[in-house]
């Protein structure tokens, strides 16, 4: 999330597309309640169900599954048309007066540069035109008909309501009322906020979906303002701080990289990221890259990490393809290249797609281990549960170590929410049986196989022998000691560079935040982003002062946030060119003459003049980006493309399957359905009552939905002999279901491009463990595909069939 | 931070204190007693209370944890009861269908105990030691890295790559979990590394 949940209360206008936040967040969408009884905020839901957030929604309309950028690139072209727009931030603010190279365009749904054999796009004119100044050239009258903003309206015009109704499904006269209200927003004084989730990631293009509606909020104005901002609800509790501290394949703590092996040096890796300001005396903030990287490589590898040998460059792995994620994993592991997997607290069985697939490539494992609280379907996946797992356990020759880790009321330590807080908590209870913390587990499993390297010898064992182990127990690091290496210290002298000869940070004292790292070895640091987490000044993430001046929902001294404790991001933009506030009554920060000040931490260097530093500091152009240049493999603007198993083809490109540079394994591309075949859209969702595949091993949210359900339209139901209860198959190329019929009036058939579409809704709580009816997840028919930028799934939208089956005998 | 006397203590400290002043005072000393004798004793005043956050999802609602014993003191200590965290600025106090029902999920009977292991084509778990399952593990950690850790590409750079071997971390686990996770992890060159946000 830019904002907080806190911050919610503050809109005027709230808009949940590609989420479900009342049934999903329950206790966080209070402040959309809190917004529409204390100030007359309206919500808009906009949905393939009519969900439990649509029930108190003021204005609902149905959307296909995957169509949302035709939708949202539909109302840019509205808002454009109708003078919807926030000028003075648009072209002040955005790249909107950025001029582009003349080799980019787009044509038949097509970015310029595609090679359909690399199913990928040469971007080297999806940039900006330099000038000699070395500074991107721009019109700020918006005239050039090479400037952003003309580029983006010729690239919507052809998302004509028309368009839109016959794409998404969504009726006209709906659509268009949604268009009114949203185009209120761009008032300066009225603020929309949009509240998204997995209805968004999980499909094909995923993130050009998000980009569709962060570009939606920059033309409106409402990006870095109070009751607005682009909200990502998060879903685990600290899949946020996972995602901080960059545990993903490509990732190093705070956003860095893991170098790919077309960066054989460190002056290589580091050249092409200490971005140069591309335009006049902007920040640039990533210009600091270095003093993150180097205090990160000492936190990795301590004296072993030197100037000379480029900071133990090479004890990081480098990337041959652009990750190994998830869904590259499995493949290699269906093909007998995976030897050892390690599952601590994930149960991929239940959430990854193709569930077949999932098995077998399990069942070719030597080693699987898997640390959890709980009994998980895929820490027993080579057991027999009759249809809900049926395979042959004598045939599997995985072996399975199933390690017992304690839950969150038996640990101590910080989360992340959504709204970047990171919040301490304290253990209450032990721990059951023999189980154990994960710090004590991977502190033990390390320095056992650091001992063996240490008796043997082996293979390149410098940074496994080198690794930074600086706990008072080395088998059971304190969250104490971990907290403060993240935070990071002084490990010389840091001379103050405002007052020469005298000390600003004495060595061996934790540094106050990352403005205070250093190049040069001198600091350590774990992730920057979290530096100032646990300081001199204690444990911030601790705090508990919940008090709120000016009832502005920021709670500065309530826990800590990511960055240096700022509550809403890019919060400058808040403010007029001269510093004022766009809206006195949402004041964030404002420019006194000499600083910025207000209720939040300024996001922008306190005495940064207005006019002179533009407010979105982290990117070289000191403005947002309407236009994304080659940052995304599937092009600068967001595009309408079908899913990779959809009812109807491309209408801007017939032959266009997909999303044109999603990355296709040989195999899956065989198991694509089409809608002859199957011809209905299914889609899958969570339930309030339960959390993923835990809640069924908790005999309560067992019984609040005790049962594996679909849901279908009625006249679904009416076309298939269907009644309400009754027991159904769903089934689709890669498998089957069986599961009870909820026939309803939430789900509405569609009309698109001449069809008739309709709906089926997969809920995904059930398995085969647990205290729950034993069931199936969605993920038995879901296509193994994911996002063109990510590598997220498509769980959101994708073919089956359906059809009455007998019932189960009774017991 | 969390401080030693919590809202509940304190009123349980300032009312029983009111009622025994008041009462005495007015002469009910002994209707009290009487009262007392057969009205049950509210069971969470001889818990430890501790703050916390729910496991799910990350609106993050601040929870208050009852137990019996004390963690802090270095006692066994039980879970009894968890209830919204009305101080906390999110959720003041509220929790949803899941959080209400924390104490079940803390107390599932398939909750794991301990370490279990189960062979190639078995049927069944085994219980196994600490010891023998992670002698186990970093036994088939060093030989697979050693066999298959890829030091050099074709072209000669360094790539110190290892694909043989794969680690999903647990996106509800803490920070400080996962930082060491990391280091772990990424010291041994393992590149099939993610969690769940990449579903």
């Amino acid at each position: 999330m830019t904002n907080a949940w806190t911050d919610i209360k503050n809109t005027d206008l709230v808009i949940v597309m590609g989420g479900n936040a009342a049934e999903a967040h329950p206790c966080g969408f209070k402040w959309v309640t809190e917004a529409k009884a204390t100030r007359g905020a309206k919500l808009i839901v906009v949905d393939p169900r009519y969900t439990r957030t649509a029930s108190v929604s003021d204005y609902y309309a149905p959307i296909r599954p995957g169509s949302d950028i035709a939708f949202l690139m539909g109302v840019i072209r509205w808002c454009i048309e109708n003078d919807k727009v926030q000028w003075e931030y648009v072209r002040n603010f955005t790249n909107a007066a950025l001029l582009v190279k003349d080799g980019f365009g787009w044509s038949d749904g097509l970015f310029s540069g595609y090679d359909e054999e690399k199913r990928d796009y040469d971007k080297a004119d999806w940039d900006y035109q330099i000038g000699d100044d070395g500074y991107a050239k721009l019109d700020m009258t918006l005239q050039d008909p090479r400037c952003v903003w003309n580029l983006l309206k010729a690239h919507v015009d052809v998302y004509t309501p028309e368009f839109v109704e016959n794409v998404c499904g969504t009726p006209k006269d709906r659509y268009l009322q949604i268009c009114e209200m949203i185009g209120e927003c761009s008032a300066p004084d009225r603020v929309m906020t949009s509240m998204y989730a997995l209805g968004w990631t999980q499909h094909s293009k995923g993130a050009q979906n998000i980009r569709g509606m962060a570009m939606l909020q920059l033309i409106l104005g409402n990006i870095g303002m109070r009751g607005g901002g682009m909200n990502a609800l998060r879903g685990h509790s600290n899949i946020q701080g996972l995602t901080d501290l960059g545990l993903m394949s490509n990732l190093i703590p705070g956003y860095l990289n893991i170098p790919t092996e077309r960066e054989p040096d460190w002056q290589t890796y580091m050249s092409t990221r200490e971005f140069k300001p591309l335009r006049p005396g902007q920040t640039s903030y990533w210009q600091n890259y270095s003093k993150f990287m180097v205090s990160f490589m000492k936190a990795m590898w301590g004296d072993a990490a030197t100037a000379e040998n480029d900071w133990a460059y090479h004890y990081l792995p480098k990337l041959d393809v652009p990750t190994y994620d998830v869904l590259r994993m499995f493949e290699l592991m269906k093909q007998g290249q995976v030897n050892l997997y390690f599952c601590q607290g994930f149960n991929p069985l239940m959430a990854f797609p193709n569930r077949a697939k999932l098995t077998e490539a399990l069942s070719k494992l030597k080693l699987l281990v898997v640390m959890d609280p709980l009994e998980t379907e895929t820490a027993h996946f080579w057991e027999n549960h009759g249809q809900y797992n049926d395979v042959d356990s004598a045939s599997i020759q995985t072996e399975v170590l199933e390690l017992p880790t304690t839950c969150f009321a038996e640990d101590e330590g910080a989360l992340v929410n959504s709204g970047r807080w990171l919040q301490w908590h304290w253990p209450g209870g032990s721990p059951p049986g023999e189980a154990k913390n994960d710090t004590w587990i991977m502190a033990n499993l390390f320095q056992k196989l650091r001992k063996l390297y240490q008796d043997e010898g082996g293979v390149f064992p410098e940074p496994i022998l080198n690794l930074s182990w600086n706990y008072a127990d080395p088998l059971d690091p304190k969250p104490e000691e971990l907290a403060k290496e993240m935070n990071g210290r002084a490990l010389r002298d840091i001379e103050d560079p405002a007052n020469p000869g005298t000390t600003l940070v004495a060595a061996g004292k934790q540094v106050k935040n990352f403005t205070q790292l250093q190049d040069d070895g001198s600091t350590m640091c774990g992730c920057w982003i979290f530096s100032g987490c646990w300081n001199e000044d204690g444990n911030n993430m601790a705090r508990r002062d919940n008090s709120d001046p000016g009832d502005a929902g920021m709670f500065l001294n309530w826990s800590y946030s990511w960055p240096v404790n700022r509550r809403i991001l890019y919060n400058r933009a808040s403010a007029d060119m001269q510093g004022k506030p766009w809206d006195p009554d949402r004041k964030l920060i404002e420019w006194t003459g000499e600083k910025w000040e207000g209720y939040d931490v300024p996001d922008i260097g306190v005495t940064s003049k207005p006019g002179e530093v533009m407010p979105f500091i982290m990117n070289q152009e000191g403005t947002s980006r309407l236009f994304t240049r080659g940052m995304m493999r599937d092009g600068p603007f967001p595009t309408h493309m079908e899913p990779f198993e959809s009812p109807i083809a491309n209408v801007l490109n017939p032959k266009m399957r997909g999303n044109p540079v999603s990355r296709v394994f040989v195999d899956d591309a065989e198991q694509f359905a089409t809608s002859e075949e199957f011809p209905f859209v299914a889609t899958s969702y969570r339930l309030t009552e339960h959390f993923h595949y835990w809640t069924k091993h908790n005999k309560v949210n067992a019984s609040l939905q005790p049962e594996f359900f679909v849901e279908i339209s009625q006249e679904l139901a009416a076309e298939k002999g269907i009644t309400g209860g009754s027991r159904v198959r769903v089934w689709g190329k890669r498998g089957q279901v069986w599961a009870k019929a909820v026939v309803t009036k939430r789900i509405k058939p569609m009309q698109c491009d001449g069809k008739t579409v309709h709906v089926v809704g997969i809920p995904l709580h059930w398995g085969f463990m647990g205290a729950a009816k034993k069931g199936w997840g969605p993920n038995s028919l879901t296509p193994f595909v994911g996002d063109a930028n990510v590598e997220t799934p498509e769980f959101k939208a994708f073919l089956v069939n359906i059809e009455p089956a007998a019932e189960e005998p009774v017991a | 931070m969390n401080i030693d006397l919590t809202r509940r203590g304190f009123l349980r400290l300032a009312g029983a204190g009111v009622a025994a002043t008041s009462l005495g005072a007015m002469g009910f000393g002994e209707a009290e007693a009487a009262e007392a004798a057969h009205v049950r004793a509210f069971k969470l005043t001889t818990t430890t209370e501790t703050r916390n956050t729910c496991t799910y999802c990350s609106v993050a609602c601040g929870i208050i944890m009852y137990s019996k014993g004390d963690v802090k003191a270095g006692e066994i200590a039980e879970i009894m009861h968890i209830e919204g965290d009305a101080d906390h600025p999110t959720n003041r106090g509220t929790l949803c269908p899941k959080g209400a029902a924390l104490k079940d999920f803390v107390k599932a009977p398939t909750r794991l105990t301990r370490p279990r292991y189960r062979a190639a084509g078995a049927t069944e778990f085994q219980d196994v030691t600490w010891d023998e399952a992670l002698d186990k593990i970093a036994r088939a950690m060093k030989d697979d890295r050693d066999a298959n850790l890829v030091q050099v590409n074709e072209a000669g750079v360094p790539v110190n790559r290892w694909t043989t071997t794969g680690f999903l971390a647990a996106s509800a686990t803490t920070n400080e979990t996962a930082w060491l996770t990391y280091k772990a992890v990424r010291s041994l060159g393992i590149v099939g590394f993610d969690n769940q946000a990449r579903v």
